[in-house]
């Protein structure tokens, strides 16, 4: 018994009679004396010194301890009372009884309340990595999709049929809100896409000319930049623009509206959702859609015939007798006959994930982005399918 | 509760929004150990008064010194220091959505040097298991818990670093009056086996009942009245005497000393 030759200011290791663990930073310190089995601590067994007492308690087999000794602790907090019931409990896996001495009453009780409250832990979760397992998860994404594209489907059904509905009773049509939208998609979006069609005139013009200049063909440039901007990237890349402008907007407002229970109170009030929220929005879409589109092919000519006459020197007389003559009209129509699908599809995108949104705000942002990613992927799949479909006609 | 060592000691505190003053020349002190129940009209300032004592709220006059710490004038280290000495629950949680239960208790713990990983996951289920919720709740997501969980999830991250305060608004605010009890016998059961001090702001009257040790009144800009429920009811104050005698608070008294008999423990 040499309780009294360990001094708890003392911060050096105390050999060899025993083993001290000591931390400097908080003065507090474990030392264990193997004759008796006692296990003395002092200083403040706080949060701090918790990982040094815990490396400290490991140490120490379950033989060699009787009981710990709190007389000189001057103060100890959950995770120290952690720490200690820790250690009773392996003690008492290994068959013996650990007694806790010289606890002030306020110890015991924090001893006492963490003993009831130590977590029994439920067994985690299988996480082995196996073939089955990945097929699991690969059936279930695919399935997912598919659902995903029934719903999409079933939003579109929805639109549709109320549509017709207000073509019978057009007084159920929100007119008000309809040209609300037609200006929030429509007129707000006119200078983006034509500034944006109009740079991509520029660029096509530049590069063109480069290449042709090689072979003396300057002047196709004028057929270059007509057939690829009205055959597709107009309208395709103000879709683009679109999907990002309004998809995310649609999704934002009805989300937030789904978030705060209005879709809700909204059904217990007899009002359709889908024809109050989704027919104004979608029809303003697949009505501005294709006017976007033809801005966009004017701007984009626009610019490409500025581009030819600086660079190539086209005059924008030649530009336009060249572009009559050599560009057929059929490439407008092809063009523009995308539009609506185009609409849809993003106008349907983005109502569906703003139903999907959930009662918080971090689903309200994960379903806009995601909005904007599936309208605009989506934009672009029935694109190609459309180039396929005219190359296989012969358009 | 022997000494009555003063941990939030407010003075002269002026709150003022445009020409708004909510609060003027308000005087509170807390003691240690102690539940202190806030109470007040709408609109009267109690969690103005809250957010001015942790310091996300600057008041235009007056000071605030909480553990011996002037809140307002002290350097960032000081404050730093003061702040793992409190914890707050928020009347939601207003816990990180993005991270899971465990991983919110646990973010407090993280500036903790040298804290193994494996023990602060231990401490933090500890945590998680004192304010009542079953393991696999550490697990999950705010968003996967129910109001009533969340607030103790919320609570369980005010106590991760065993503060000496925790201050809580609206503890059993929107909480059915089951699950109110329950967090009123919680925080009273902490607040005894940690020794914690506790600054709540509410307007439930069984809460005050079942919890609180003192009462503070806000009105007319200040901390009218405090005292205990016994001295509230002699209050001779309109709007004092309302509260307490209204007919909720008859309910909430006459069934008061059943329940605060039932967990004498």
């Amino acid at each position: 018994m040499n309780m009294d030759s360990h001094d708890p200011t003392d911060d050096t290791p105390r050999a060899p009679d025993g083993h001290a663990e000591t931390n400097g930073d908080t003065g507090f310190s474990v030392h264990h004396d193997p004759a008796s089995g006692a296990l003395r601590l002092s200083g403040p067994f706080t949060i701090s010194a918790v990982t040094r007492a815990k490396a400290a308690f490991d140490d120490v087999t379950a033989e060699a301890l009787e009981n710990v000794d709190l007389s000189k602790l001057t103060h100890l907090d959950t995770a120290g009372a952690w720490a200690l019931v820790t250690l009773r409990t392996r003690i008492g896996q290994a068959g013996r009884d650990l007694k806790i001495t010289g606890a002030s009453d306020k110890m015991a009780s924090l001893l006492e309340s963490v003993t009831r409250a130590m977590p029994e832990p439920t067994s985690p979760k299988d996480q082995r990595f196996s073939l089955s397992v990945w097929l699991d998860g690969f059936g279930r994404k695919v399935f997912a999709g598919v659902l995903f594209l029934r719903a999409l489907t079933a939003y579109l059904g929805m639109f549709l049929h109320r549509l017709f509905r207000a073509l019978r009773h057009p007084s159920e049509f929100r007119f008000t809100a309809f040209v609300h939208h037609c200006e929030e998609v429509g007129l707000r979006a006119v200078p983006i896409v034509a500034l944006m069609a109009f740079l991509i005139g520029v660029v096509l013009a530049f590069q063109g000319s480069t290449q042709l200049r090689q072979f003396g063909a300057e002047v196709f440039v004028v057929d270059l930049i007509a057939i690829s901007i009205l055959r597709e990237l107009g309208i395709l890349l103000t879709s683009i623009i679109v999907a990002g402008r309004t998809a995310s907007a649609f999704t934002a407002a009805i989300g937030s509206m789904k978030m705060r229970e209005e879709i809700d109170a909204m059904r217990t009030l007899g009002l359709d959702p889908a024809m109050t929220l989704f027919v104004p929005r979608i029809l303003a879409l697949l009505v501005m859609l294709p006017i976007l589109g033809l801005i966009a092919n004017l701007a984009g000519l626009f610019g490409g015939g500025l581009m030819a006459w600086i660079d190539l020197g086209i005059s924008p007389a030649m530009f336009q007798t060249r572009l009559v003559e050599g560009t057929s009209v059929e490439h407008v129509f092809v063009g523009l006959i995308k539009a609506p699908v185009f609409a849809l599809i993003i106008g349907v995108v983005g109502c569906h994930a703003g139903m999907q949104v959930q009662s918080n705000a971090e689903s309200l942002g994960r379903m806009t982005s995601n909005a904007v990613v599936t309208a605009i992927f989506a934009v672009i799949v029935a694109d190609a399918v459309f180039s396929i479909f005219f190359a296989r006609i012969g358009i | 509760m022997t000494e009555r060592e003063i941990v939030i000691r407010l003075r002269g505190i002026r709150n003022q929004f445009g020409t708004q003053v909510v609060h003027e020349d308000l005087d509170l002190d807390v003691h240690r150990g102690e539940i202190l129940g806030v109470v007040g009209g709408s609109g009267t300032g109690k969690s103005v008064l809250l957010r001015t004592i942790t310091g996300l709220q600057r008041p235009t006059a007056g000071s605030v010194e909480v553990l011996g710490t002037d809140v307002l004038n002290a350097d960032d280290d000081t404050r730093q220091a003061l702040e793992t000495r409190w914890g707050v629950m928020f009347q939601d949680g207003a816990l990180f959505s993005s991270l899971t239960v465990r991983e919110n208790v646990e973010t407090p713990m993280r500036a903790i040097d040298g804290l193994d990983p494996a023990i602060r996951n231990a401490l933090a289920d500890l945590k998680i298991s004192m304010v009542g919720l079953p393991y696999i709740a550490g697990d999950k997501y705010p968003s996967e818990l129910s109001g009533g969980m969340r607030k103790r999830a919320g609570l369980a991250r005010a106590l991760a670093l065993d503060p000496d305060i925790v201050f809580l608004d609206e503890p059993t605010a929107g909480l059915d009056p089951i699950g109110a009890s329950a967090f009123d016998q919680l925080i009273r059961g902490l607040s005894h086996s940690l020794g914690l001090t506790v600054f709540l702001v509410t307007h439930d009257l069984d809460t005050l009942h079942a919890t609180c040790d003192r009462i503070a009144v806000l009105a007319e800009r200040k901390v009218l009245v405090t005292g205990t429920m016994t001295d509230m009811l002699d209050v001779d104050h309109p709007w004092v005497h309302e509260y307490f005698h209204g007919p909720r608070a008859r309910a909430a008294a006459s069934e008061g000393p059943a329940r605060s008999g039932q967990k004498g423990d």
